[in-house]
């Protein structure tokens, strides 16, 4: 059930001559508010049923990026091509998109049902079949029979359902959210990013979703794309960004980590005071090293390793951190309990950095 | 905002004053106005107390009939074309830059500063044959020879609708500027054109606040007395007009309070109505 308005324009040049890429791409896209440039030329690419997360802080123009897609702001430079189709100006009722807002937006005059109903209705589906179509999602997002409740009545949780349902019932060719699950607490936003991630793979729908919380992102995402100050740091896989960030931000941003910088002395690199295996990039003279708190490990004190105190010890249950003051920085070190140390505050320990686990990172 | 339930009369007594002054000013004068209302007229201009229902029964009349449903008719009609302009304008208007919203305000209230004399006079000049409008049109070639567009219907139609739109808007102006701007945009992306959004999301939406501006409209226009006396011909005269006619100038006072009565049983009546209406469609949907 689409509506194949403009579809039918699609360039028959283009495709005779192999050049129509099936998925999103953004091509040098760009927003200015005024003087301000909130998203500056960005290329994108995503794959047919790709599940991409746009992640950042507040202001890094990710919403903005998600309503520009949707056909809610228009770029003030670049295009948007959908499998091939220039839509940069389809306007946004005619581009068959089902999308999430932060508010949920659920009609408060309508009931469940008929806020699912809402885009069969415009698009003149004859009632019955919009009323089997109801049911159907209504199953699928594990609420039938609540079809008749007023909005009002339905809990957090049910009304992020009835959001995802109703974006979804004609089908869209892109599933756009934007921090669809803000408004949930802690419990219920992390089953319902499960349930969100297993209903895309069901489905098999090109999805984006705007949030800021990397934990989110890392969970759903096949592609996950950090930005900052309007433009993309790094686009890669969960693992990949987490293992082999591109710079620091993006580093710091996802997880945690520790930042310490990699300087030229005299007998070569040294870390934290002390000599190390890691090499500077070229003709610089000093770089940032990025170690994930899991990958330092404590040892007794030894000349060959950066030596510290231990200044906090936060035991978490399930991992303990240890604050260790390195000649003024700060390392954090996380471990299980059973690998837990004899050490306690003020304890003079050695840190192991495994050169395989650092990155080296030029900004 | 729910706090503990008033125990004993003690916690009553902030409703004191609001209490008092409802009692003086309004029960005790609608009190009056009912009681004279069945009182016997006295030829020299007085009443004397009893209690006889030929007040009542004099309007029982067509001619009194024909007042009361123009009254009603021209309420509708100013409540129906004050919504229409003033829906699409304050929908508008909330949607335009911050500066220009004051500035839209500020007229709307300066016009509230105009007392309804004033009102009269100036739209009689401005539909008069000599000085009015249609000079303009003559001057600019569209109209042959300038023509009067008043007393009549139209005069007082547009004086009314005048006046009344300013308070239209303002009451329409809170909730519209409070919408959210997600409501219309989700309907967007749901498929709908800017104009369906706006019928099927956006008026639904305030329809509370739509039904409760309409009656005050109807209300604000039934009462309405000098506008049709400087405006229209006798036959565009409201039920209102007869009241002050016949209290002012005939010294019929049993008669006016028994119109005057009548009329707010009326009023009432379809107050009821519209708010029975605007429930049970809420039921329904």
């Amino acid at each position: 059930m689409r509506l194949a308005l403009w579809r039918g324009t699609r360039s028959h040049l283009h495709d005779s001559f192999g050049l129509t890429m099936p998925g999103l791409e953004l091509k040098g896209v760009t927003r200015d508010f005024g003087s301000i440039r909130a998203v500056n030329d960005v290329d994108l690419t995503v794959p047919n049923a790709h599940f991409v997360c746009l992640l950042g802080p507040s202001g890094c123009g990710k919403t903005t990026l998600l309503r520009m897609i949707a056909g809610l702001d228009l770029p003030t430079a670049g295009s948007i091509v959908l499998d091939g189709d220039d839509i940069t100006h389809v306007p946004l009722h005619k581009r068959d998109f089902g999308m999430v807002f932060q508010s949920l937006a659920l009609f408060p005059h309508l009931s469940v049902g008929e806020n699912i109903a809402y885009p069969l209705r415009i698009r003149r589906m004859p009632r019955a079949e919009q009323k089997r179509r109801v049911e159907e999602l209504l199953t699928m997002v594990h609420l039938s029979g609540y079809e008749r409740r007023a909005v009002s009545q339905l809990s957090g949780g049910q009304r992020q359902r009835v959001a995802i349902a109703r974006a979804l019932s004609v089908s869209p060719r892109l599933f756009l959210l934007d921090e669809p699950l803000s408004a949930l607490d802690a419990k219920l936003r992390e089953a319902m990013q499960v349930e969100l991630r297993q209903l895309q793979q069901r489905l098999g729908i090109t999805t984006i979703v705007v949030t800021h919380d990397q934990r989110e992102a890392m969970t759903m995402a096949d592609t996950v794309i950090v930005m900052q100050g309007g433009e993309i740091r790094q686009a890669a896989s969960p693992t990949d960004i987490y293992r082999h960030p591109a710079d620091s931000f993006v580093a710091d941003f996802i997880g945690s980590t520790n930042l310490l910088e990699l300087v030229r002395g005299d007998g070569g690199p040294m870390l934290l005071g002390r000599p190390s295996r890691l090499a500077l990039p070229y003709a610089m003279s000093r770089a940032i090293v990025s170690i994930r708190p899991e990958d330092v490990r404590i040892t007794a004190p030894a000349d060959d390793v950066p030596a510290g105190t231990v200044t906090f010890i936060r035991d978490l249950g399930g991992t303990v951190e240890y604050f260790i003051d390195v000649a003024g920085t700060e390392v954090i070190a996380v471990t299980t309990p059973h690998e837990r140390r004899p050490v306690s505050i003020g304890a003079a320990v050695g840190l192991l950095l495994d050169p395989a686990h650092c990155v080296v990172l030029t900004r | 905002m729910r706090r503990e339930a008033p125990r004993s009369w003690r916690d009553y007594l902030p409703l004191a004053f609001p209490a008092a002054m409802l009692i003086v000013f309004f029960v005790v004068p609608f009190g009056t106005m009912i009681v004279v209302s069945f009182f016997r007229r006295q030829q020299a201009g007085f009443y004397t107390p009893d209690f006889v229902f030929t007040n009542y029964a004099r309007f029982l009349t067509p001619f009194f009939a024909n007042v009361l449903g123009f009254s009603l008719w021209l309420a509708i009609a100013v409540a129906a074309l004050s919504m229409i302009i003033a829906l699409p304008f304050t929908y508008l208007l909330t949607r335009a830059p911050r500066r220009s919203q004051t500035a839209w305000l500020v007229a709307l209230l300066s016009i509230l500063a105009l007392s309804e004399v004033i009102i009269g006079f100036a739209w009689s000049t401005l539909l008069s044959r000599t000085a009015g409008l249609t000079n303009l049109l003559v001057a600019v070639g569209l109209m042959d020879a300038p023509q009067a567009l008043m007393p009549g219907f139209g005069a007082v139609l547009t004086a009314i609708v005048y006046q009344t739109l300013p308070y239209t808007i303002l009451v329409l102006y809170p909730t519209m500027a409070r919408l959210d701007p997600t409501l219309a945009e989700s309907a967007r992306t749901l498929g709908a054109s800017p104009i369906r959004a706006f019928f099927t999301v956006v008026l639904p939406v305030q329809r509370t606040s739509i039904i409760a501006t309409l009656i005050m409209a109807f209300i604000f226009a039934l009462g309405s007395y000098l506008l049709p006396q400087i405006l229209g011909r006798p036959q565009n005269w409201t039920l209102s007009v007869l009241i002050t006619d016949q209290a002012i100038y005939q010294s019929n006072m049993p008669f006016a309070a028994a119109m005057a009565v009548f009329l707010v049983l009326v009023s009432l009546g379809l107050v009821g109505l519209t708010l029975l209406l605007g429930q049970q469609r809420e039921k329904t949907s």
